[in-house]
């Protein structure tokens, strides 16, 4: 790769774009903790704080400069990640976070993993049998993942596999024995234990951790399905493909070394999409699965209306979509030569 | 000798259509260019394909298709993927589509060999390159190294040539090779074709609109209308065509040097779908 001008100038205009994102991302977060139905200082003092106490925290919290200025403070703070403390936990949000999106991040990849690893080529023998039994049974079958109530069959599968198979860990992380027994470095549960040579723990946690996940990929595996079927279907009217079959080549090598290929790029995008969605947190399976993620305590404090710790919420969540649209335009560039 | 190609009473019907696209069309082909010549949707590619087998949802009726010694009617898909190709092979129309655009051209050339012929990744290349030269582009290295957007229509449609004839088929197909390019490269592009067929002596069907190419180009001409051959003639005596469809076509055909006025325009009759021995 070569660094030439219309390069560096692509690289420059992307960098504006994601810088111009990212201011647009903290308006909204700003402008979201100002909407909200909530009295940040009351939150802070309580019911029955005197008048005086009351105006103190009221300048403390900067409320009496003009909107600009405590827009300013508030970018202040984020640049220095200060997200200050919520008021549901009473530790600082940054903190919070560092728990709970790791725990999200571990259960949302091996969904993903799971997700994409069944939805493609699930997607591409659909397309390959076209309206024949194999590609109506995998339509019945995504339909299901699609349809099908999480929370209800998250019950339903811990009954089945965890209460009476005993196939599987029951809910939270890792069973209630081990709590605590590794030292938290990163919150990856299974980084953490692997790093302290707790493999019986690592065990435990690839046991609770597989059927949310399953569930969680199989429904999304419903749109990666559905989506890889009608991008495999466009390619496999092309001209190349019959080429391809012209030089030779069998029914399969022509699916997967001449299309395939050609889809790649399409199939990172919704698969990127998805997993996206996928780390905003399942509140539901979270909910079922005791699990302490971010779904659930981005829930929890919208409810109680925990500004600090909802904006830096939804800030996060921004900046994880902005980082995947950046990772599928890079993927785009290496998957196309016509994008080089 | 004994022909390359033997058709009898050929028709073939497209899934879910009412009515076949090719009806009762019979040829032989031995070691000769033969062009077929017709109207848009009068069932030119739709031959072509079925002589590859690419048609797998049509059904095809016929008294006899063989190509060589397989019978192309009853052979098995693996017997096909042998025999496609190694013995025959097609030109497709537009190398905008019919190049896989994330691959490099020489890979897929190199490709076509690899499928056929057990051997090492360098000796494929050394043969596309050697392809390449063939097909007269210039600095085949750097070409191998390109992509589909990377090089022009004729460039390109060289190197779908070159695909093609790398091993030695006994059978091209050409279908319209050359009206998705520039009129300034189409003859280039044909007397390269052209030399290469006549030089390792292959069987070639040349699927054209342009008559005038035609008769420069073929031994032998199948008229087409509406999925049937109306007739079958020398190239030479093209200009001697008998069927009044044939007749229509010709006097269709702008000419150099030609009167300026507007060239007559078809009026479709029925009886055209009679062939020629039965309107005499
Ligand atoms: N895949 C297909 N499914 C159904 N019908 C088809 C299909 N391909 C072609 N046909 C129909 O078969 C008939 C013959 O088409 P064909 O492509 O063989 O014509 P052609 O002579 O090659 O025309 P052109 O000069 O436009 O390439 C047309 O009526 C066309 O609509
Ligand atoms: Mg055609």
């Amino acid at each position: 790769m070569r660094l030439d001008r219309r390069r560096l100038n692509g690289i420059a205009e992307q960098g504006v774009s994601i810088f111009v994102t990212l201011f647009g991302l903290l308006i909204l977060t700003f402008v979201i903790g100002r909407i909200m139905p909530v009295d940040p200082v009351r939150a802070i003092v309580g019911e029955d704080a005197t008048r005086e106490v009351y105006e103190n925290v009221y300048r403390q919290l900067g409320l009496d400069k003009p909107m600009w200025q405590q827009f300013l403070l508030y970018m202040r703070d984020v640049v220095t990640l200060d997200f200050g403390t919520s008021i549901r936990t009473g530790q600082p949000v940054l903190q919070d976070i560092a728990r709970v999106l790791p725990a999200t991040i571990e259960l949302a990849t091996f969904a993903i993993l799971i997700g994409a690893g069944l939805g493609t080529p699930l997607g591409v023998i659909a397309a390959v049998n076209k309206d024949r039994w194999p590609d109506q049974l995998i339509r019945v079958i995504s339909l299901m993942g699609h349809s099908m109530p999480i929370f209800w069959t998250g019950m339903i599968a811990l009954l089945v596999f965890y209460a009476n198979l005993g196939w599987v860990g029951g809910s939270g992380r890792m069973s209630q024995f081990y709590i605590g027994l590794v030292p938290e470095r990163t919150n990856f549960l299974l980084i953490d234990s692997a790093l302290a040579g707790e493999w019986e723990v690592f065990r435990s946690a690839i046991n609770h951790i597989i059927l949310p996940a399953a569930l969680l990929g199989y429904s999304s595996s419903a749109y990666i399905t559905r989506m890889t079927r009608s991008f495999m279907l466009d390619q496999l009217g092309q001209e190349y493909v019959t080429t391809a079959r012209v030089k030779g080549l069998s029914r399969r090598q022509t699916v997967w070394r001449h299309a395939f290929g050609n889809i790649r790029v399409q199939l990172v995008t919704i698969v990127a999409l998805a997993y996206g969605a996928l780390l905003e947190g399942a509140v539901l399976i979270e909910t079922v699965f005791a699990w302490p993620g971010f779904g659930q305590y981005l829930t929890s404090n919208l409810l109680i209306g925990d500004m600090n710790a909802v904006m830096t919420c939804v800030l996060i969540v921004g900046v994880i979509f902005i980082g995947l649209n950046i990772l599928s335009d890079i993927l785009y560039r290496v998957f196309d030569p016509r994008t080089r | 000798m004994d022909p390359v190609l033997d058709i009898q009473r050929l028709s073939i019907r497209y899934a879910g259509a009412p009515a076949p696209a090719v009806r009762d069309v019979s040829f032989t082909l031995g070691r000769e260019r033969l062009g077929i010549v017709g109207e848009s949707g009068s069932g030119k590619s739709t031959v072509g394909r079925a002589i590859m087998r690419l048609l797998d949802t049509a059904e095809i009726t016929a008294d006899r298709m063989q190509f060589e010694e397989v019978d192309l009617l009853n052979a098995p898909e693996r017997k096909m993927l042998d025999v496609r190709g190694k013995r025959m092979s097609m030109i497709l129309q537009d190398p905008k589509f019919s190049l896989n655009p994330i691959q490099r051209c020489g890979h897929q050339i190199a490709e076509a060999y690899r499928t056929h012929v057990r051997c090492s990744k360098s000796e494929a290349r050394a043969r596309a390159i050697a392809m390449l030269e063939q097909v007269h582009i210039r600095d085949p290295e750097r070409v191998y190294d390109l992509y589909p957007h990377e090089v022009s229509g004729g460039m390109g449609q060289r190197v779908m040539i070159a695909m093609m004839l790398l091993t030695d088929p006994d059978l091209v197909i050409a279908d319209e090779p050359t009206s998705a390019l520039d009129v300034t490269v189409r003859l280039q592009v044909l007397r390269i074709l052209d030399g290469l067929v006549r030089d390792k002596g292959i069987g070639l069907i040349m699927i054209s609109h342009d008559l005038n190419l035609v008769r420069a180009f073929c031994d032998r001409v199948l008229i087409m209308y509406a999925g049937r051959v109306v007739e079958a003639l020398d190239a030479r005596d093209l200009d001697n065509a008998q069927h009044p469809y044939s007749r229509g076509l010709l006097a269709a055909q702008p000419r150099i040097g030609g009167t300026r006025e507007p060239l007559p325009v078809l009026a479709r009759q029925d009886s055209w779908l009679e062939p020629l021995e039965a309107q005499a």
